[in-house]
């Protein structure tokens, strides 16, 4: 709908001094897909969305989306908040309390130059379910509902980039499983760039295109997400919620057995048939399978239960928490896949560089 | 009626004189409110503790300022003269100024802190909205505060009714000028008509109470729909 801004950069270059921490941040980050922002709480995460939504007049740098340049510190330009084409997500929905669900819907839009306009403002009342609660109060709603008319408000000013601060850190794991699946399905529906900042890994890694590590106020890394996922100098390969994504194409359904033949990079993976929604034939999915559940040994085992055995190949190894090893193995081309498995088995197996292996696959999980 | 026209005569006018104070006050008071509850300007401190004063000043004090500063050998008594205005004192128009700076604090304070308690957030979501500074003082702040606009008005209301020491100085005892209800029951008392006085008085008191109790209701009730 918008080509200028899915084809083009989101130019974010900002520093700003804070008591806690330095920023000091130099992205160029795609104009497609949603960008997580990752890190520990104190690492300038909110800052920088803070920064691309101008709430931070104190901070120095260079801020362009698409065709649009919204700061310039060296030309002492800056677009002040209410002017720059954006949406918000804060943390706590933050509805106004003195208006109701379409009033605060209606809020934004209202306020949207009509040459503007790319959908009207009901246009996310079916992407985020909340067609029954318009003439409700935001006292009236629940914690999940609330978000949902946050982010469907932030959409209805007709954004053309959408930043999300931690949408679902102030709600409880059930309202949190309640939300995510519109999330999901808001990122296929997308057609503008979003920025979602969390400190969960398991929201990024089921929303993310591409992954931005913050420490400390600086970028550790940056990249798609699955490389990102495995890169081993980097933090989130380790420990015991390593995981790793694939990519896979439907292959086809078999319906006497509940499963879904998914084609890889190297292999077929065969996952139980998810019953909420069917994944059509030729649909890529995104595969996400925990480095905690890839088990390796020399020979293609027989006798087992475990369906999914395929060919690997080790390409480093490499002391995680004690007692454990990482091991990263290459999947057919070039599909990075972890395994994290008991030292001792390491020893046993006599783990090493370019050693061809199996891997037996005990779960897979379907992100979408 | 067991009111004498002159006990309804001083009624009405103290009316008046405290709708006026009080429209007056709001419009002054709320934007003055803003830049007290928003500025991080040095000049917010003693700004703040200046609408204060009347708070802790004896009323005495205050009219007798008033009386020299408004006044025709004044400054400011000397400027209006030279554009033609009348002198304040013992008016009307005086009385309502008094008032003003008098009751200014009751309204000044209850919607700073409910501007205060508003925070940043619901500006910056407003801002993420689209919305103008000025949109979203008008559109955001000013709804969102009204349980404070609420109390500031009853409270700058009732409390202009019950002034007494600063009317004595700035608007002396004119009958159907200056003389309102609190001067008019010192008159009794001291013509020792005592059952005038009462009648006034107890007016005075059900007003007072029933205010107070009107406000407590409704400040409840807001801290019920969460907008407290």
């Amino acid at each position: 709908m918008n080509r200028t801004t899915s084809d083009s950069v989101l130019r974010l270059q900002a520093r700003l001094k804070r008591s806690e921490f330095e920023l000091n941040v130099d992205l160029n980050l795609p104009g497609r897909g949603i960008t997580v922002l990752f890190g520990h709480s104190g690492s300038g995460k909110t800052t920088c969305l803070r920064v691309l939504a101008g709430m931070e007049r104190a901070a120095t740098g260079y801020v362009q989306v698409g065709n649009e340049t919204w700061q310039d510190s060296h030309r002492g330009h800056f677009v002040p908040t209410h002017e720059r084409a954006l949406g918000y997500v804060f943390q706590e929905a933050s509805l106004f309390a003195h208006l109701n669900v379409q009033e605060n819907l209606r809020f934004g839009y209202e306020r949207t130059p009509v040459h503007l306009r790319l959908h009207h403002w009901r246009h996310g009342l079916d992407l985020l379910g909340i067609g029954h609660l318009l003439q409700r109060m935001p006292n009236e709603l629940s914690g999940g509902e609330r978000q949902r008319v946050g982010i469907a408000r932030a959409l209805a000013t007709s954004p053309r980039l959408l930043l999300m601060d931690e949408p679902l850190a102030a709600l409880d794991t059930k309202r949190k499983a309640e939300v995510l699946p519109w999330l999901e399905q808001l990122h296929e529906q997308l057609d503008i760039p979003a920025i979602y900042v969390t400190h969960a890994l398991d929201e990024a890694a089921r929303l993310a295109d591409h992954l931005v590590l913050l420490e400390h106020g600086q970028v550790r890394g940056c990249g798609p997400l699955p490389d990102m996922l495995t890169r081993t100098d980097l933090p989130l390969a380790h420990g015991d919620k390593a995981v790793s994504m694939l990519t896979g194409v439907c292959r086809g359904h078999s319906p006497e057995d509940q499963l879904t033949v998914y084609d890889i990079d190297g292999g077929q993976l065969l996952l139980p048939e998810a019953r909420e929604r069917i994944v059509a034939l030729g649909k890529t999915a995104r595969l996400q399978i925990q480095a905690r559940d890839v088990s390796l040994s020399w020979v293609p085992p027989e006798h087992s239960s475990v369906l999914n055995v395929l060919p690997v190949v080790v390409t480093d190894v490499m002391d995680d928490t004690p007692g454990q090893v990482l091991v990263v193995l290459r999947l057919g081309q070039d599909t990075r896949l972890l395994s994290r498995i008991s030292q001792l088995s390491a020893r046993r197996l006599g783990v090493h560089p370019r050693l061809l292996l199996y891997a037996q696959i005990k779960g897979v999980a379907l992100v979408r | 009626m067991f009111l004498t026209p002159e006990n309804l005569q001083a009624i009405w006018l103290t009316v008046k004189v405290a709708a006026l104070t009080t429209l007056i006050l709001l419009i002054l008071g709320t934007p003055l409110a803003w830049w007290l509850a928003r500025s991080r300007n040095w000049l917010a401190k003693p700004v703040g503790a200046l609408v204060s004063l009347p708070l802790v000043l004896p009323p005495s004090v205050l009219g007798f300022y008033l009386l020299v500063g408004l006044g025709p050998n004044s400054p400011l008594g000397q400027s209006m003269a030279a554009w033609g205005l009348p002198s304040l004192p013992f008016t009307f128009t005086g009385l309502v100024v008094a008032s003003v700076v008098y009751s200014m604090p009751f309204m000044v304070q209850p919607l700073m802190n409910s501007m205060q308690a508003l925070g940043t957030r619901p500006l910056e979501v407003a801002a993420s909205l689209r919305a103008s500074p000025m949109d979203t003082f008008f559109r955001v702040v000013l709804p969102m505060c009204r349980p404070g606009m609420v109390t500031g008005c009853i409270m700058s209301f009732a409390h202009t009714v019950g002034e007494f020491g600063v009317v004595l100085m700035i608007g002396g005892n004119i009958p159907g000028v200056t003389r309102v209800v609190s001067v008019q029951i010192f008159d009794h008392v001291e013509a020792l008509e005592y059952a005038d006085a009462h009648r006034l008085a107890a007016v005075m008191l059900i007003f007072s109470f029933v205010v107070l109790v009107g406000l407590q209701i409704y400040n409840s009730h807001q801290a019920e729909r969460g907008m407290a």
